[in-house]
């Protein structure tokens, strides 16, 4: 983003000596305006920021990480499964859909560039970014479900998988583009095959930031809801299997919400704390230890 | 560099025929991409097929329907497909202003860098929050709010049909609100690239015809990067389409069909949310059949939304 010297640097652009004062001061009202409506769209955010920390973080302990959500009334527990079924389900979903994407996008930027599939998956992975995170829940129910007649992390990992297959396929996509031609050329030109310069010379240059689409991956998949909502559903136990239901924060922040009990609404605005938190700090650390190369 | 390694010629092997072997990885490659290009028709092709029961029993009544009662085996979505494109549009009414507003004040100096750096970063932690979250923050803040002047509004001004009392706190307004916040940094990323790629010869010559900032801006600089924006506002519109958690906590879920943005309403993705983990038998069938239409739906708007885009990117390259 290069501004050029040519625009007016002062703040209301008084320049030009001829300029009839009708049209500055349009222009020093717009200029005003503009600035008025960008500031505003900041008193929510930090009106979501503050709420969060103010109402979660009296309750944060180190029992609400061990133990169990309390039964309705009871003003004890934590949600100790919870935190255990979001990882899992991340983990799941991360073991299906970080190989997937990272070799379909080998296959698009290294193989066959211009090829029919290629291009095809290049518009189907724009379309999936574009399925509502809901559409992935609705998928995962017939296919896993409605197979197994059972709620599981299994079908939530799975839901969630889909959801951020094509976040790690484009971010990939775009990583290994960033590794310039010329690392390409001088390794075959070296007379190293194609699979050693995809191993040894493009994958490692484009690391960081094929990391950086997973930690983004990981980010969004921790806050989703909707996938999880009818696969995982919910559990007030400790996971033995991942063929049963299984708790996640997401999904306790949904149920908890609007339930009548006051402890029950701070454990939900504890896991929103602990959920916002998860999330800032894996896209903080994603720019902070994989911030691209190339630019 | 020493010549005895070059003369080492007897230690290599005779010269043996060269078979390449088949690129295993290059096929596991192959796989994953197809695999991704098979899995969106499978989604549909699994959609539509569980939902066949209901297809073929309801037919296009479904779409036209205003009854949905599982317990009688009635099923129509008409108020929820009204909600859902009511609840979106005006989420696109009051998002489009702020967002077109902060793209400008991104891509314009009106203040120094630092602080248009501070705002970005801002709008982008915006996208970051969980959609539950926001429902959260929409049920504490939100819905207050709309009660209180909802019920001002409405006493006022009840007699236009969309501002009709009784006024309630989960509304479509409230939904709409808290929706308009969460498709802002789409619309603001979109237009922000639009407006960034608009050459600065243009900037420059509106300029030197004695041009003040604004009226470049209007005159210049919107115009040309007016396929961008509309490209942002179709995408963010397919995003709110799809959104579901924050809306389902607020918009209080009611099939009834009413024209007041104060009254409880209902959305296709809201419906699923709500209704998927208890329902049986044909009921799953019909929310299936919702789901198709929503990803009928959101595919249509987004793939519009990416060829106007990809138009616009286009345009602008050819203005260089």
């Amino acid at each position: 983003m290069n501004l050029r010297a040519s625009a007016p640097k002062n703040f209301f652009t008084l320049h030009g000596k001829g300029t009839p004062p009708i049209r500055l001061i349009r222009n020093g009202a717009l200029t005003t305006l503009c600035i008025a409506l960008s500031l505003l769209t900041l008193v929510p955010l930090f009106s979501i920021i503050m709420l969060v920390v103010k109402n979660g973080f009296p309750l944060l302990s180190f029992s609400l990480f061990t133990q169990l959500p309390p039964p309705p009334g009871l003003e004890e527990g934590g949600f100790g499964n919870a935190i255990i079924g979001t990882f899992l389900m991340v983990g799941i979903a991360l073991l299906l859909a970080v190989p997937i994407g990272i070799l379909a996008a080998i296959y698009i930027t290294e193989y066959a560039p211009a090829s029919r599939v290629s291009v095809a998956v290049r518009f189907v992975a724009k379309l999936l970014t574009g399925v509502p995170s809901i559409i992935c829940g609705v998928f995962a129910f017939a296919v896993v479900v409605m197979t197994t007649r059972q709620f599981s992390a299994l079908a939530g990992g799975i839901a969630l998988s889909i959801l951020i297959l094509p976040t790690i396929l484009l971010t990939a996509e775009q990583a290994l583009l960033g590794v310039p031609n010329a690392y390409r050329e001088a390794s075959f030109g070296l007379g190293a095959t194609p699979l050693q310069t995809i191993f040894r010379i493009v994958v490692p240059d484009a690391m960081p930031a094929i990391m950086t689409g997973v930690m983004l991956a990981v980010a969004r998949a921790a806050g989703e809801t909707a996938p999880v909502l009818f696969t995982a559903l919910f559990s007030q136990n400790w996971i033995h299997s991942i063929m049963e239901p299984t708790a996640s924060l997401s999904a306790l922040i949904y149920n908890f919400s609007t339930l009548p009990y006051a402890y029950q609404v701070k454990m939900a605005w504890s896991a929103s704390l602990i959920l916002v938190a998860l999330v800032t700090i894996s896209n903080v650390c994603t720019q902070l230890f994989f911030s691209p190369k190339h630019r | 560099m020493d010549g005895k390694s070059i003369t080492a010629g007897p230690l290599i092997p005779v010269r043996r025929e060269y078979r390449p072997r088949p690129d295993l990885f290059r096929a596991a490659c192959w796989v994953a991409a197809v695999f991704t290009i098979a899995l969106l028709g499978f989604i549909i092709g699994q959609i539509l097929f569980k939902a066949w029961p209901a297809i073929s029993k309801f037919g296009f009544g479904f779409l036209t329907g205003i009854q949905w009662s599982p317990n009688r085996d009635l099923f129509g979505v008409l108020p929820v497909l009204i909600g859902t494109v009511a609840s979106s549009a005006i989420a696109i009414l009051i998002a489009l202003p702020l967002g077109l507003a902060i793209a400008l004040f991104l891509s314009e100096n009106f203040l120094p860098m630092p602080i248009r750096q501070s705002v970005r970063f801002v709008v982008e932690l915006l996208a970051s929050i969980p959609s539950v979250v926001y429902g959260l923050w929409g049920i504490f803040i939100v819905v207050p709010l709309v009660q209180e002047y909802g019920a001002i509004l409405s006493a006022k001004l009840g007699f236009l049909p969309f501002l009709a009392g009784p006024a309630y706190g989960n509304s479509l307004l409230t939904a709409s609100l808290v929706l308009a916040l969460m498709i802002l940094p789409t619309i603001t990323a979109i237009s922000r690239n639009a407006l960034i790629a608009v050459p600065p010869t243009l900037r420059e010559a509106s300029y030197a015809l004695g041009a003040t900032r604004w009226e470049t801006i209007l005159g210049v600089i919107l115009p040309t990067a007016a396929p961008g924006i509309v490209a942002s506002t179709i995408l963010g519109l397919g995003r709110a389409m799809g959104e579901t958690m924050a809306i389902a906590m607020l918009i209080g879920n009611s099939q009834r069909l009413t024209w007041s943005i104060l009254s409880p309403s209902n959305t296709l993705s809201a419906l699923l949310a709500n209704q998927f983990a208890e329902a049986e038998g044909i009921q799953v069938s019909a929310l299936m059949y919702a789901a198709a239409l929503l990803v009928v739906m959101t595919l249509g708007v987004n793939t519009a939304g990416e060829m106007v885009l990809r138009r616009a990117q286009r345009t602008v390259v050819g203005l260089k």
